[in-house]
């Protein structure tokens, strides 16, 4: 055997026990998932930096217990989260999943975390299911349910007292329950309602059929690229300003840095904002800037809690989570300053909050943000939690 | 719907034609006179799209930003042509599908990397940031600019085409490339001429885009599934058939959009009208493109028949 194969094997044999070692001394595994690349990238970073921050602001441990993040990418791909999920779960043996960006990932792991009878914190998506009918016991989520964000623009657009409001999204599941969400809170008439093609760039013709229809508002769910052309195609066509743009994921932490000033004046729903002024969320943001050099988006914001919540958790199990009981009923207790305030969990493991109104404006620095405009809803459920059979 | 209504529709279906026009020029060139099929044209308009915005965040030029764009990825193309592709152009199409389909996933993931997974912007021009009144509705003046800017090029490359000695090499080449070559014409540099030419286009494209579009990996892919739509339909080689039939699909898929949900609206319920109407709009280029090649196999506009 050559001299460089032997130390080939040697240096090999050093890292794997380096390796033992370190997960030898973590008590706590965490799986993270979320989507990691495509166009849909920076959300699942933005996430995971939130969580990160988290994990460093309980002081690198959660509960008192030292942790390791086994990191994944899901590539927004349903089956590849399954195949995820199930290696966390079988070879892993973490202790807890959490992250999740997309509903359509989320449904399909939804089974796998159940079987495996594992805890799951989810961080971003809200799938009406698992809210309902498939509820489970041992899932939290720290965002919302899917419909809420939508429900509350709903109400804003009613408390304005607008008649006639013209509808647009894209023709899928979320588009449609995100047009639901709306019309469940919005009591004035629709003066259009158009789905356009999922990823669809263009919208020069919708918008020509939407000026016509001369409606007072509109509301729209563009999410991600599909948002950054929307709004620019609005702004060009000079109709930014005249009518009102009432709007859910379109406008957030994620497309506004592209936009910029063209997203001035648009309004948006969610439960979060950067500008909240409780102890928490300055800090939360101070630190998130500080760090990672950008404004912290209401994704990394929903993943810091979900951080911190997992850290009060432990805290209860003393550091431990072989107990799956103990630790799921210390989760419920949701015993930690979320950076929105208030915070409690509904029966079906969703949050009941405040949801608020927001409007693309420049901050103190001058910096294109969103400011809180309003809180249309105060401790909002959402609508499937009746179906949950959980006590 | 109103008559004002339908001029405005068809004026936001001549301005998609004509960025499809810009795309299937070079697409048709490189396919009909070279047999190349080359899937990576999305990726070079993703690249023109990049340089533009990048040039004219660091100039304030939008003059400038085009011509970089144009300019920089009728290099790149060339480069790319010497460097390597130039081999294939003699190899069966499977091998050039999978060689450029290669280069579609490394171009997204090199983009990536390069400037990042989140949307680049690109401002609209001052000069052209306003809506112009017309038919009573407010139409973005930017649409105009590029509505002009596809028929000049136009103009443009029929000229080069017809009427310089450059352009009749390359229809002479199209016919047959060996007496062309016997002649004492260097038909290697001719094809990288043209090869290059048709991505200057592609990244012109990607530019004029720009402004209303978010640039980002990936972003060429939707627009070449279309553009070889259009080609299919106007006839393979042709600059005049790329240019018909890029009207046809701009109009055809615009107004689809618009008054096939309002049909479906009065026939059926409103829910079942929703769900068909984008889902049949979105079908309706590539049925007219069956319906083409079911009748007119060679396309609508095809090059005039070539003597062997």
């Amino acid at each position: 055997m050559s001299q460089t194969t032997l130390k080939a094997i040697c240096a090999a044999a050093i890292a794997t026990c380096a390796l033992a070692t370190t997960s030898a001394s973590a008590q706590v595994k965490i799986g993270f998932m979320s989507t990691l690349s495509g166009p849909a990238a920076s959300l699942g970073q933005d996430m995971y930096d939130g969580f990160m921050l988290g994990v460093e602001h309980a002081g690198g441990k959660l509960g008192g217990a030292a942790i390791e993040v086994l990191k994944e990418d899901d590539q927004l791909k349903p089956e590849l989260g399954v195949q995820i999920v199930s290696k966390f779960i079988e070879r892993d043996k973490v202790d807890i999943v959490t992250g999740v960006t997309f509903s359509n990932v989320m449904m399909a792991v939804a089974k796998p975390l159940a079987d495996g009878k594992a805890v799951f914190v989810g961080s971003n998506a809200g799938p009406a299911p698992l809210a309902g009918a498939q509820c489970n016991a041992n899932f939290f989520f720290t965002s919302w349910q899917n419909d809420m964000q939508a429900e509350v623009v709903g109400k804003y657009a009613t408390d304005k007292g607008y008649k006639n409001v013209y509808i647009m999204a894209p023709n899928y599941q979320s588009g449609k329950d995100n047009v639901a969400g709306f019309k469940r809170y919005f009591k004035g008439g629709v003066a259009g309602e158009v789905y356009t093609t999922v990823n669809q760039p263009d919208y020069s013709a919708e918008i020509a059929q939407m000026q016509a229809a001369k409606p007072d508002a509109l509301f729209v769910f563009y999410p991600g690229g599909m948002g950054v052309n929307f709004v620019k195609q609005m702004r060009q066509a000079g109709l930014l300003g005249q009518i009102p743009l009432l709007s859910v994921s379109t406008t957030d932490g994620s497309t506004i840095p592209a936009l910029k000033e063209t997203a001035l004046g648009v309004i948006s729903g969610t439960f979060w904002g950067p500008d909240f002024n409780n102890a928490a969320s300055k800090k939360f943001v101070a630190d998130f800037e500080k760090k990672y050099n950008r404004i912290p988006s209401q994704y990394a914001a929903q993943s810091y809690d979900s951080a911190l919540l997992i850290d009060s958790a432990l805290k209860k199990t003393g550091g431990k989570a072989s107990d799956k009981n103990a630790l799921a009923a210390a989760l419920r207790a949701a015993d930690f300053k979320s950076v929105r305030g208030n915070f409690r969990f509904n029966k079906n493991g969703f949050p009941i909050q405040d949801m608020h109104v927001f409007e693309v404006a420049k901050d103190a620095q001058g910096r294109v943000s969103l400011k809180t405009a309003s809180t249309p809803l105060k401790d909002l459920a959402d609508p499937y939690v009746k179906d949950c059979p959980l006590k | 719907m109103s008559f004002n209504l339908l001029l405005a529709q068809s004026l936001n279906g001549l301005q998609f034609g004509v960025l499809l026009f810009l795309m299937a020029a070079g697409l048709t060139l490189v396919f009909g006179i070279m047999s190349f099929i080359n899937l990576a044209h999305g990726a070079l308009y993703m690249f023109g799209a990049y340089f533009a915005a990048l040039v004219f965040a660091a100039s304030g030029s939008f003059a400038l930003a085009l011509l970089a764009a144009a300019l920089g990825v009728f290099v790149l193309a060339a480069l790319l042509d010497a460097g390597g592709l130039a081999v294939l152009h003699k190899r069966d199409h499977l091998d050039q599908v999978l060689a450029t389909f290669g280069m579609v996933l490394f171009s997204n993931e090199f983009v990536r990397w390069a400037w990042g997974n989140s949307p680049l912007f690109m401002d609209t021009p001052d000069a052209l940031s306003n809506s112009v009144q017309i038919f009573g509705f407010n139409y973005p003046a930017y649409r105009f600019a590029i509505i002009g800017v596809g028929l000049a090029v136009a103009l443009g490359l029929y000229a080069l085409i017809e009427r310089t000695r450059i352009g009749m090499l390359i229809r002479a080449g199209a016919s047959n490339r060996e007496m062309v070559s016997a002649l004492g014409v260097n038909i290697g540099w001719l094809n990288r001429f043209v090869f290059a030419l048709g991505a200057g286009l592609a990244g012109l494209a990607g530019a004029m885009v720009g402004p209303i579009l978010s640039i980002q990996p990936g972003m060429g892919e939707p627009i070449l599934v279309l553009t070889l739509v259009v080609i299919v339909i106007g006839g393979i080689g042709s600059i005049r058939g790329a240019f018909l039939g890029a009207l046809v699909v701009g109009v055809v898929d615009t107004l689809g959009r618009v008054l096939l949900p309002i049909w479906l609206r009065e026939l059926f319920d409103a829910s079942v009208a929703n769900a068909a109407g984008p889902a049949l709009a979105s079908m309706l280029v590539y049925l007219l493109m069956v319906l083409v090649l079911a009748f007119k196999p060679d396309g609508l506009f095809p090059v005039k028949a070539r003597q062997q």
